[in-house]
C-alpha cells in the first residue's frame, strides 16, 4: 500500500499560502516587528533600576510587600547573572504575544461563551492547538516570516491562546441562569447583558485563563528561540550546543524566576478584582 | 375591577419541533403519550386565566407543576408555544424583539428565588439596575433607588455588597431593585421560599402593606399552602401543567373543586405537616441572666404572661422564671438570676412535627423553647398559636 502523501500535502498548501499571500505577510511581519522593536527600545531606554521599581510597585499592588520584595531580589539576581538583555527580549515577546493572545482570544471567547455552536465548532480546534506538541508550529511560522522575533510571537500566539478562549467561554457559560434572567427580566439589551452581568461575574474565571496563557507564553518563547526569537531560550540554546551546562543553568534559573513573578502578578490581578468587588 | 392580564390557552411545550405535540394536545392526547411518541415535555397545558388590576394573583403548586413556567412566560423569559398573553391590552406574545424589551423595562419586574443580586455590584447599584438599563441618568436613578431601599427598610446599607447581607435582607434588595422600575406588574417567582420561616413571615407582612400603598398586580408563585392563603387575594391551583382551580382563598378551602384539593386544603392531618419553626413565634420577651428578680417581674408584667424565658449573653438558653419564683428570689435579696436555680421547662429543635409536642405541652406548666443546634434560644410556642394553626384547618384562613 503505498504511502498517502501528507507531507506533500502540507507542503503545497503552505507555498500556496506563501506564494499567494507573501506581500501581505511581509507587509503584516514588518509592521509588527517595528512593533516589537519599538517596545523592545523602550525597555532597553529605561535603566534597568526603574523597570526592578517598576516590577515591584506592580508586584505590591497587585498582591502585597511580600511579592515586590520577591520580584526585586529576583531580578536583581538576573540584573547580576548578566542575563538583563536577555531578560527584556523574553519579556517583550511574552508581552506581545500574551496581549495578541488576549485581544483575539477573549472576543472568542465570549462568543464561544454565548453561542452553544460556536463553541462546538472552537473546541475540537482548541484541542488540536494544545496537542500538538509546541514546536511543530514553529514550522509554518518559519514558512510564513522567516527567522527573528515575529515568527516567534506568531508560533507563541497559537500556543498560548486556547486558555484564553477556554477559560473565558467557561465563565460566561458559568454565569448564574438566574443572573442572565435578570438581565433579560429587566429588559437589557444583549450588549448591556454582557457587559453589566456576564463579563464582570465571568471576570475572575478570565483572569485565570489570561494567567494560564501567559504562562504557555513564556514557555513557547523559550522554545521559539530555535527560530530566532532571542532571549534566555537563545542561552540555554547556545548552552546546549556547546556543553556549558552551568551557562546552561544559569538561564533555566532565569526563565523560572520570570515565571514565578508573572503567575504571581496576573494570579494578584484576578484576586484583587475579587475582593475590589466585595471587600470594600 | 379592570382586567390586567388575561391569558388564553397558553400550552408550552419543551423541545424543538413542538407542531406534532400540539396537534396531539389538541387531540386530547395525555401528556405521557405525547412524551413517549414525540420525546416533548408538556410544561403548560392549554391554561386561562384572569389576573386583575390591583390584585395578587399566587399560583399554587408543587414542583414540576409548571408554575414557575407560567410566570416566565408573562414576560416571556419562556417563549409561550401557543395561546396569547393579553397585557394591558397588548398581545405580548407578538412582541419583536426591541417591543418586548421597552415592555420589560416598563411594565414588568421580577423578584427571584434565589435573590439574583450581582455580586459585583453595591446594593445601590443593584437596585438602580433597571433604570440603569433604562438610560436613566445616573443621579436621578440613584436618588430613587435610595428612597426605594429606604421603603424597603435598608436605609445605611447602599454601599454594602449582597454577600455582607443576610438571606433576608438580599430579598429585600431584590424587592427593591423590581420596585425601583415602576412597573405596574410584579412577578415574584417563590420569592420568600428561601428564607427562614421567622422571616419569610416578617417579608409577607411587609409586601401586604407595601401593597396596600402601591396597588400594583402581583403574580406570586408559591409551593406553600399557607403563603398562599395569607397573600393571595386569589390562588390558581396548577397540577401537572393545568389548572385546577382558581378561587379565593375563601373558595378554595370551602369549596375545594376536586380531591386533589380536598387532599392539600384538609385532607392531611395539619399537626403533621406543620413543624415546631411554623408555629413558633419571636422569643420575645426574654431576660438575660444578668438582670435581677425586679426586672423579670416588671416584664412579666408589661406582657401579662406568668413565666419569661432566661438567656445568656449569646442567647442560650439557661431556664425559665415563672413569677413565684421571681417574688420568692427578690424577697431572698438576690440580685442576679444568675444566682438562681432556674426551672427548666420543654425543648424542642425547630423542625419538629407539632403533633409530637402537643402532650409535652399539654403537660407542661410552662412555655416551650426552640432552641438550635447551640442550644440558642430562636422561638417559644404557647398554645394559642399551636390552636390557632391547627384551627385554620377548618378553612376561611383566607385573611390570616
Amino acid at each position: 500500500m503505498p504511502k498517502i502523501p501528507l507531507a506533500e500535502v502540507v507542503d503545497r498548501i503552505v507555498d500556496w499560502f506563501t506564494d499567494t499571500f507573501g506581500n501581505s505577510l511581509d507587509a503584516f511581519s514588518d509592521t509588527f516587528g517595528d512593533i516589537i522593536k519599538g517596545l523592545q527600545n523602550l525597555l532597553a531606554f529605561l535603566p534597568w533600576w526603574v523597570i526592578i521599581i517598576i516590577f515591584a510597585l506592580l508586584a505590591w499592588k497587585a498582591s502585597g510587600w511580600k511579592l515586590a520584595v520577591g520580584s526585586t531580589l529576583g531580578l536583581l539576581f538576573i540584573y547580576n547573572l548578566k542575563l538583563w538583555p536577555a531578560f527584556l527580549d523574553t519579556l517583550v515577546l511574552v508581552i506581545i504575544s500574551a496581549l495578541v493572545c488576549i485581544i483575539i482570544g477573549i472576543p472568542i471567547g465570549i462568543m464561544a461563551g454565548r453561542n452553544h455552536k460556536v463553541n462546538r465548532l472552537i473546541t475540537p480546534i482548541l484541542d488540536f492547538m494544545q496537542t500538538m506538541p509546541s514546536f511543530v508550529y514553529l514550522i509554518p511560522a518559519l514558512m510564513f516570516f522567516g527567522l527573528g522575533k515575529v515568527p516567534a510571537v506568531f508560533a507563541t500566539v497559537i500556543f498560548a491562546m486556547p486558555p484564553a478562549i477556554r477559560l473565558t467561554s467557561l465563565g460566561i457559560r458559568q454565569v448564574p441562569e438566574d443572573l442572565v434572567e435578570v438581565g433579560e427580566a429587566f429588559g437589557s439589551t444583549p450588549w448591556q447583558l454582557l457587559w453589566k452581568i456576564q463579563l464582570p461575574v465571568a471576570l475572575p474565571t478570565i483572569m485565570a485563563g489570561i494567567n494560564q496563557t501567559m504562562m504557555l507564553s513564556l514557555s513557547m518563547v523559550v522554545i521559539a528561540a530555535m527560530i530566532g526569537a532571542g532571549g534566555f531560550g537563545a542561552g540555554v540554546l547556545y548552552a546546549i550546543g556547546q556543553m556549558k551546562i552551568g551557562m546552561g543553568f544559569e538561564n533555566g534559573v532565569a526563565v523560572v524566576i520570570m515565571a514565578i513573578i508573572l503567575d504571581r502578578l496576573t494570579q494578584g490581578v484576578g484576586r484583587s478584582f475579587r475582593t475590589d468587588d466585595k471587600d470594600n | 375591577m379592570s382586567e390586567k392580564i388575561v391569558v388564553k390557552n397558553l400550552v408550552k411545550v419543551f423541545g424543538g419541533h413542538p407542531q406534532k405535540a400540539l396537534s396531539m394536545l389538541k387531540a386530547g392526547e395525555p401528556k405521557d403519550e405525547i412524551l413517549k411518541e414525540t420525546g416533548l415535555t408538556v410544561g403548560i397545558n392549554d391554561v386561562s386565566f384572569t389576573i386583575n388590576q390591583g390584585e395578587i394573583f399566587v399560583v399554587m403548586g408543587l414542583s414540576g407543576s409548571g408554575k414557575s413556567t407560567i410566570l416566565r412566560c408573562l414576560n416571556r423569559l419562556i417563549e409561550p408555544s401557543s395561546g396569547s398573553i393579553t397585557i394591558n391590552g397588548t398581545d405580548i406574545t407578538k412582541l419583536k424583539d426591541k417591543d418586548l424589551r421597552v415592555f420589560r423595562q416598563e411594565r414588568t419586574a421580577m423578584v427571584f428565588q434565589q435573590f439574583a443580586l450581582l455580586p459585583h455590584r453595591t446594593v445601590l447599584q443593584n437596585t438602580a439596575y433597571g433604570l440603569e438599563v433604562k438610560g436613566v441618568e445616573k443621579k436621578q436613578r440613584e436618588d430613587k433607588a435610595v428612597a426605594v431601599l429606604e421603603m424597603v427598610g435598608l436605609k445605611g446599607y447602599e454601599d454594602k455588597y449582597p454577600d455582607q447581607l443576610s438571606g433576608g435582607m438580599k430579598q429585600r434588595v431584590g424587592l427593591a431593585r423590581a420596585l425601583s422600575n415602576d412597573s405596574d406588574i410584579l412577578l415574584m417567582d417563590e420569592a420568600f421560599s428561601a428564607l427562614d420561616p421567622l422571616i419569610r413571615e416578617e417579608m409577607q407582612d411587609e409586601l401586604l402593606s407595601l401593597q396596600q400603598k402601591m396597588n400594583k398586580t402581583i403574580v406570586f408563585i408559591t409551593h406553600d399552602l399557607n403563603e398562599a392563603l395569607k397573600l393571595g387575594d386569589r390562588i390558581a391551583f396548577l397540577r401537572d401543567g393545568a389548572l385546577v382551580q382558581v378561587g379565593t382563598p375563601e373558595d378554595i378551602t370551602n369549596n375545594p373543586a376536586n380531591d386533589y384539593i380536598v387532599k392539600f386544603v384538609r385532607g392531611v392531618d395539619r399537626s403533621k405537616i406543620l413543624t415546631t419553626g411554623d408555629v413558633m413565634k419571636k422569643p420575645q420577651p426574654f431576660i438575660t441572666t444578668r438582670d435581677g428578680p425586679g426586672v423579670a417581674l416588671r416584664i412579666m408584667k408589661e406582657h401579662g404572661i406568668s413565666s419569661v424565658f432566661v438567656v445568656d449573653r449569646e442567647k442560650h438558653l439557661k431556664g425559665v422564671i415563672t413569677v413565684d419564683l421571681a417574688v420568692e428570689s427578690r424577697n431572698a435579696g438576690i440580685q442576679s438570676l444568675q444566682d438562681v436555680e432556674l426551672p427548666q421547662g420543654p425543648v424542642v429543635r425547630e423542625d419538629v412535627p407539632i403533633q409530637e409536642t402537643l402532650g409535652i405541652i399539654a403537660e407542661s406548666k410552662l412555655p416551650m423553647g426552640v432552641v438550635d443546634d447551640n442550644h440558642k434560644l430562636i422561638g417559644i410556642i404557647v398554645r394559642g398559636s399551636i390552636l390557632a394553626a391547627l384551627s385554620s384547618d377548618k378553612g376561611g384562613d383566607g385573611d390570616a
